[in-house]
């Protein structure tokens, strides 16, 4: 009974504790989530991240969301420069020293990345001059003379404003860029979306993964050409390219497939031809050795 | 009766013409696309061709030894004029290209230069190692804006057909985005000091050996069914399949698919004959949300690798995709990396579930090796590394060379300028096997224009 009450208590204390509000409030604003974060992971953590090693002058590339290796080198440094362990992981205790070292401008921070501003966020300027100058399409021009004046209150008011406009809160806040598996840029992705939606939408999800897998298969085979759009728009190669199927706007579904296979998964067993059955009308196509069936397509060799 | 006639006539006439005329149509449509697609593949393999200019030179610029070099410098000749052939298949007679252009042949011209002299006599000079540098931004910038071209090209379905017919009928180019978009390629623009696409190593297969390392007694349809149903963990009330390979393939496997239709999950897997082994699986479901940290879906991923019986592994790489985490892990023995031996699982943000695996490289790969005691110490190896690289780790590891062999070697992780390369040198002979540029992530085009 004593250990159950104590454990109440213990619960209420912490909730006291997390409910009540800091004295100084740009630090509570919200630093950073429970998770450890690690390279490769993205959104607002790691904006949070970045920006604060960047206060502290570790790291000098862009703020965009994605732990990569700039982050990472930062993130060791950090943990170097102040006496922790160095694994380049953002776990309790180092989120605690760099909360303590750095302030986060986050509404600064936001507003630039939502506008797609070049920007930095380095302690010791004045915040409102390492945004662009230039005054947003989507925005008032009397925003920004705004926050060139009293510079810290704008940010709370403006982080208050931020968490009262509701279709804010429900959308997360943008990372400018994104994790890309090695060797493919986000259009080659998306040119191989396009393909996969043309080539096989009512396709099975394993058919889709195929389907870009047997473009992949291409690019590596000798008597293919080697850069995606070679072998995608290669003459009669894509019934989907050749009638203008290949425009239709791919869906997400076609996309993290095109990224399973670029990612390594091969549903076809190495195959660099697939045909659809009832359709096939060439005869050479049948006399190729045939792996296996996935959906209407059979896959071969 | 003449009328009659006459009458008939013109309507097999009219018909006719009519007929003759849709086939007509049709050709040219199909025509049109061809020629579309002609300028379309053109202009996706330049930006291609930049990516590759790009990294290249990047590449280039952490080396070290003529035997890394030369080749690399000769892949950059031959990049550019693969690039410059692109560009002239381009229907942009009106739009000023010369830029890009000129650029592509100073590279050329530059790279050809010193890929054929002797660079163990004649080393870079600090001036070529300069030119070198100021080259490897300039071609980031074009790559950077000939992405963003390609992105709205991608984005509104822009044809080539459209901006010839632009150019045809007016005389002077109207607002095009396409064109617009080649005008900045044209001009200096802020840099950027990203770049990206490195050349993934653990990306490059290993020549089929067709799991010969696999040991084990064959199974049957049914064995297999019992493996699948294992690793879907999807319970009972669900739809199976089996089917076995075809004759085209160069092993036998079974493919297994179950499917869960009360919650709209489809997972299917092939599994090796011999031993039963997992080459891939994949479960098909909607990951709308994460509530995981990428961190958290590590462990779930090390857990689960471990839950069946694969060993001696190292997470090598994590990404997260939307709302999903890819995790490579590559084999281990006594901290040296094998990285031919590599492992991709997927797991779901949203819950944590694993959505995926593919071990075809490992089961391919995976065998006992006797790693010989490094000949070269690391110090000796540090001092073939390229003294402009700040050298931030080191290890060992085991990699395939450019001859498809395994080799050890002494593994360098370092930072110049902004980009980080891996840079492996054989603990053996000390030879530079290979230097990467790893990259980092790409920014989003979207919007920013």
């Amino acid at each position: 009974m004593n250990i159950k009450s104590l454990i109440k208590l213990g619960i209420a204390l912490v909730l006291i504790i997390a409910l009540t509000p800091c004295s100084n409030l740009e630090q509570r604003a919200e630093a950073f989530s429970n998770q450890v974060i690690q390279q490769g992971a993205v959104g607002d953590d790691v904006i949070e991240l970045q920006s604060r090693l960047q206060y502290l002058g570790f790291y000098n590339g862009k703020i965009d969301g994605v732990f990569g290796w700039g982050t990472y080198w930062a993130l060791r440094n950090f943990q170097y420069e102040f006496g922790m362990k160095v694994d380049g992981l953002a776990g309790q205790e180092t989120k605690a020293k760099l909360v303590k070292a750095s302030k986060y401008h986050e509404s600064h921070v936001k507003e630039q990345l939502k506008q797609g501003n070049k920007f930095s966020h380095y302690g010791g300027t004045d915040i409102a001059k390492q945004g662009e100058g230039k005054p947003s399409k989507k925005q008032p021009t009397g925003n920004n003379a705004q926050q060139g004046g009293n510079q810290k209150a704008q940010n709370q008011t403006g982080a208050k404003g931020n968490q009262a406009a509701p279709q804010k809160q429900a959308a997360p806040s943008k990372v400018t860029a994104a994790n890309t598996p090695n060797g493919f840029s986000q259009n080659d992705i998306q040119l191989m979306a396009n393909a996969v939606y043309g080539e096989a939408r009512g396709e099975p999800y394993e058919g889709q993964v195929a389907v870009a897998a047997v473009i992949l298969n291409r690019l590596e085979s000798a008597t293919f050409p080697n850069t995606v759009s070679g072998v995608i728009f290669e003459p009669l190669a894509f019934t989907a390219v050749a009638d203008g199927q290949i425009w239709l706007t791919p869906n997400e579904r076609a996309k993290s497939a095109v990224l399973d296979a670029i990612n390594g998964w091969d549903p076809t067993g190495n195959a660099i031809y697939y045909f659809n059955p009832d359709t096939a009308t060439s005869s050479w196509i049948w006399g190729r050795p045939q792996i296996k069936k996935i959906g209407k397509h059979i896959f071969c060799k | 009766m003449v009328r009659g006639i006459l009458i008939t006539l013109l309507t097999i006439g009219v018909a006719g013409a009519a007929f003759w005329g849709y086939q007509e149509h049709q050709e040219k449509n199909a025509i049109l696309q061809n020629a579309e697609n002609n300028y379309q593949r053109a202009f996706h393999d330049l930006s291609f061709q930049m990516d590759l200019l790009n990294d290249k030179i990047g590449t280039s610029l952490a080396m070290n030894s003529r035997e890394s070099l030369s080749p690399a410098l000769a892949e950059v000749w031959k990049i550019t004029s693969q690039a410059h052939n692109d560009v002239g298949q381009l229907p942009l007679t009106l739009v000023p290209f010369n830029k890009t252009e000129e650029f592509l042949a100073n590279v050329g011209d530059f790279a050809y230069k010193t890929a054929v002299r002797d660079l163990d006599n004649e080393p870079l000079t600090d001036d070529e190692y300069k030119t070198l540098k100021s080259l490897y931004k300039e071609s980031g910038k074009i790559q950077n804006d000939l992405r963003k071209v390609q992105q709205m090209v991608l984005k509104d379905n822009l044809t080539w057909m459209d901006v010839e017919l632009a150019l045809a009928t007016e005389g002077a180019p109207a607002d095009n985005t396409i064109i617009d978009g080649f005008k900045t390629v044209e001009k200096t623009v802020e840099s950027y000091s990203e770049t990206e696409f490195g050349a993934g190593m653990v990306k490059i297969k290993k020549e089929d050996e067709n799991f010969q390392h696999l040991q084990g007694k064959p199974i049957n349809k049914n064995e297999a069914l019992e493996i699948a149903k294992k690793w879907s963990s999807l319970g009972k009330g669900v739809e199976t399949k089996v089917t076995e390979n075809g004759e085209g393939s160069d092993y036998g496997f079974f493919s297994v698919s179950i499917e869960d239709k009360k919650k709209d999950i489809h997972s299917t897997m092939d599994i090796t004959k011999k031993g039963g082994y997992p080459i891939w699986f994949l479960v098909s479901r909607d990951v709308e949300e994460s509530n995981l940290s990428l961190n958290a879906a590590s462990e779930k991923a090390i857990a689960f690798l471990k839950d069946h019986d694969f060993k001696d592994l190292d997470l090598f790489e994590s990404a997260q995709y939307d709302n999903i985490g890819v995790f490579t892990f590559v084999g281990k023995s006594d901290d040296v990396r094998i990285y031919p031996d590599s492992i991709k699982v997927k797991v779901a943000l949203d819950n944590g579930g694993i959505i995926g695996l593919s071990a075809e490289d490992y089961l391919k790969s995976n065998h006992a090796r006797e790693i010989s005691k490094p000949k070269i110490t690391a110090t000796e190896a540090k001092e073939k590394v390229n003294p402009n690289v700040k050298i931030m780790e080191e290890r060992l590891g085991v990699i395939l060379n450019d001859l498809r062999e395994e080799v050890l070697c002494h593994e360098f992780t370092g930072v110049l300028g902004d980009d980080t390369y891996r840079i492996y040198i054989n603990a053996e002979t000390g030879v530079e096997e290979k230097v990467e540029k790893l990259h980092n992530a790409e920014q989003i085009y979207e919007d920013v224009v």
